[in-house]
């Protein structure tokens, strides 16, 4: 066997204070796909609210600190399509001003992969022994889908896990009305396209709602439940890593 | 301009009869679109190469904008600048009144719309006439189109039954679609063979030959051209392309991506006015070239805007736009183009919330023929609004204070964990109503946090 691949892991803001189970099931995850895994301490948010609210100076210091704690390892890998989205499309077009930071940028952005994308693609894993028997629906986050190119990557893992009847989802590609501040910013319109996201996962006839990231997910979940849904909602890292008996979002450990 | 755009939005939420049929409209033309590119072979390559014609033309816009002027001048053409939208109606309705005319057939062009020009026709006290069906349709409600390819798509098919009975002298007997259209048919068809004056819009100006084409699925166009002695042509500078070759690339994509068709029904290329040897066509042809903001546009950073062909893929697509319909952006053109035009055309001041209300999903990126970066260019507009301090202070603050907690890593590591806690406090795993989250729970439950922050648990387990 080679060498393990040494990797950061990138837990996202979302991950850290609202699932941290998102961030275990990484790790092993990640611990079974042949690599050592750090999680540097100096890590906060990748800054996507302030760039996405306009706020450029803001953005841009934050992505300086993100480049700073994380650019001394040879991966980073992320749980969330948007956050890495951000730190590989994002971090280079906002610093390409900037002689110093740009080729910085650069190089982490090269080197950075949403967990999924990296499980696959870069470790070649599959699951082994993992055994879920469900009915599961996967919808796929604007921003891997777009940005990163995620589509076959989680199908591929997702189809080495034993019992899980993967059904298809109706506008598995449409917006789940998330969108970060937007959902905030514009309740009402928000609410109207996730009310029709809700429907389509309870038409899918599945029991339980997968994705690969969180803030999408608790989006999708809080509108299941509000709706009084029986579906249940898990990053699809969990169920990758054999966490997938475990609690789903808004249910007691 | 989108002073109250959340106003518009919430009515419009409401309607239901909007959504119905909005997605009849839309629904349609995607899985019409899907289906059509699907099989169209190479269709990215075909993307990239109508991306490169248009940001090729746009560098050179002087160039080509000469060419075409000097070809159109020697078919017979005659040839006017218009630098404003005030402008441009001024020399319209100059020509309307040189040649007597108490009425005009007009063609459905979007430029019309951006300038004004049906407002400034009625001050003039000349008569309008639309030939397309669904600008008939809402010049009967006095209404304003709501898409660029369907500017009636906000009104059902019962309404527009409703809308005939009432306006028309000789409605339609049954109600089935082609009746109604033979009651527009008998309704317009006098007026436009009447018409003094004839005003279309232009899909393309070709540079090689001093041409105007123009694509519509109706005929409306040529017969609002064709017959009146007068001919007037409005055209957006970005308009032009270098030659017929390029023209038709560009025709492809553009049916395509607007109704999934391979062509329009019509597609009709005009070189200067009548000549002695044919049998019919207008004496008079006149191209208005409109500038309106177009040359400021491509100075400040919005140069791939100007590659837009007008399908309304983007639209048809748009989560947003779905759910609230095109009258609610309160602009002449609404979606995802309409939140970047919008501010350029009237200000960012006036329309802030457009850029704003987009969940930057990238779709309307990946479906257009041309491959303008739309969420690039609202993030841009979304950063001149902070600048220039058109955002709310209270999202201001929390955002400044968000990034400055971020840049404190144990700061940051200890708010969590404070944050975590209180959210806790509310009890339960789900959480129904949490103060200063109103916009998430009003509409949703909150998966309460489970505990501890992650950060904190790895501090734990590496103790």
């Amino acid at each position: 066997m080679s060498e393990r691949r040494q990797v950061a892991l990138f837990v996202t803001c979302l991950v850290d204070t609202m699932r941290p189970r998102v961030g275990f099931a990484a790790i092993d995850a990640l611990e079974a796909a042949g690599c050592d895994v750090a999680v540097p301490r100096a890590q906060t948010c990748c800054g996507q609210p302030a760039l996405n609210s306009g706020d450029r100076r803001d953005a841009e210091a934050l992505a300086r600190a993100t480049i700073e704690a994380l650019e001394g390892y040879p991966f980073v890998v992320v749980p969330s399509g948007s956050c890495a989205g951000t730190i590989r499309v994002h971090y280079p077009e906002i610093l390409a001003h900037d002689p110093i930071w740009s080729p910085r940028a650069a190089a982490l952005a090269a080197r950075t992969w949403e967990i999924l994308a990296f499980l696959d693609q870069v470790c070649g894993w599959r699951p082994e022994g993992v055994t879920l028997p469900v009915s599961a629906t996967y919808h796929d986050s604007c921003a891997g889908l777009r940005e990163l190119g995620i589509k076959a990557q989680p199908r591929r893992l997702l189809g080495a896990i034993e019992g899980l009847r993967l059904t298809p989802l109706g506008g598995e590609e449409t917006c789940c009305g998330f969108g970060g501040t937007f959902c905030v910013k514009y309740p009402a319109i928000s609410n109207a396209i996730t009310d029709e996201k809700a429907a389509a996962i309870e038409a899918s006839g599945a029991e339980l709602l997968l994705a690969g990231d969180l803030g999408c997910l608790m989006n999708m979940a809080g509108k299941l439940h509000r709706r009084g849904s029986a579906v249940r909602a898990m990053h699809t890292v969990e169920v990758l890593a054999g966490m997938g008996d475990g609690p789903a979002i808004g249910e007691e450990a | 301009m989108s002073a109250g755009f959340k106003a518009r939005a919430a009515e419009a939420l409401v309607d239901p009869l909007l959504k119905i049929a909005v997605e009849r409209t839309a629904g349609t033309a995607e899985a019409k679109r899907a289906a059509s590119v699907a099989a169209f072979d190479a269709f990215g390559a075909a993307r990239t190469r109508a991306a490169a014609i248009k940001d090729h033309v746009i560098a050179h816009l002087g160039h080509y904008l000469e060419q075409f002027e000097t070809n159109a001048i020697a078919a017979g053409a005659q040839v006017h600048w218009a630098e404003t939208a005030d402008e441009a109606c001024r020399i319209v309705i100059d020509i309307c009144r040189k040649a007597g005319a108490k009425s005009v057939a007009r063609s459905k062009s979007m430029l019309g719309e951006e300038i004004g020009l049906p407002h400034a026709l009625a001050e003039a006290g000349i008569e309008r006439i639309e030939t397309d069906l669904a600008e008939h349709i809402i010049q009967l409600a006095g209404e304003r189109p709501s898409h660029i390819v369907w500017p009636a798509m906000h009104k059902t098919r019962e309404q527009v039954s409703a809308l005939f009975r009432e306006r028309h002298a000789e409605p339609h007997a049954e109600e089935t679609i082609a009746a109604m259209a033979e009651s527009a048919r008998r309704h317009l068809r006098a007026g436009m063979l009447a018409a003094d004056v004839g005003i279309s819009g232009a899909n393309f100006l070709l540079a090689d030959s001093g041409s105007v084409c123009t694509v519509t699925n109706e005929g409306n166009a040529e017969l609002s051209i064709v017959p009146p002695r007068v001919h007037i042509v409005t055209a957006g500078i970005e308009k032009l392309v270098p030659s017929m070759d390029h023209a038709v690339h560009l025709l492809r994509l553009l049916a395509r991506s607007a109704t999934g068709a391979a062509l329009t029904q019509y597609t009709t290329f005009y070189t200067g006015p009548k000549r002695a040897e044919d049998l019919d066509g207008p004496e008079e042809m006149h191209i208005v070239l409109v500038d309106n903001g177009r040359t400021k546009m491509r100075a400040e950073g919005l140069a791939e805007m100007l590659r837009c062909i007008r399908c309304g893929a983007c639209m048809n697509h748009c989560v947003v736009f779905r759910q609230i319909g095109g009258h609610a952006y309160g602009g002449t053109y609404p979606g995802p183009i309409g939140a970047v035009l919008t501010p350029a055309l009237d200000g960012i001041a006036a329309s802030r919330d457009l850029p704003q209300a987009c969940t930057m999903n990238g779709k309307c990126q990946e479906v257009c023929p041309v491959n303008i970066p739309l969420p690039t260019l609202l993030r841009g507009w979304r950063e001149k609004s902070w600048r220039e301090g058109l955002e709310p202070a209270s999202t201001r603050s929390a955002v400044r204070l968000w990034a400055w907690v971020a840049r404190r890593p144990w700061l940051y590591r200890l708010s969590a964990r404070v944050a975590v806690r209180g959210m806790r406090l509310f009890g339960g795993s789900w959480i129904a109503a949490l103060p200063l989250a109103g916009g998430w729970t009003q509409h949703r439950d909150l998966p309460a946090p489970q505990g501890k922050t992650f950060m904190e648990q790895m501090r734990e387990r590496q103790r």
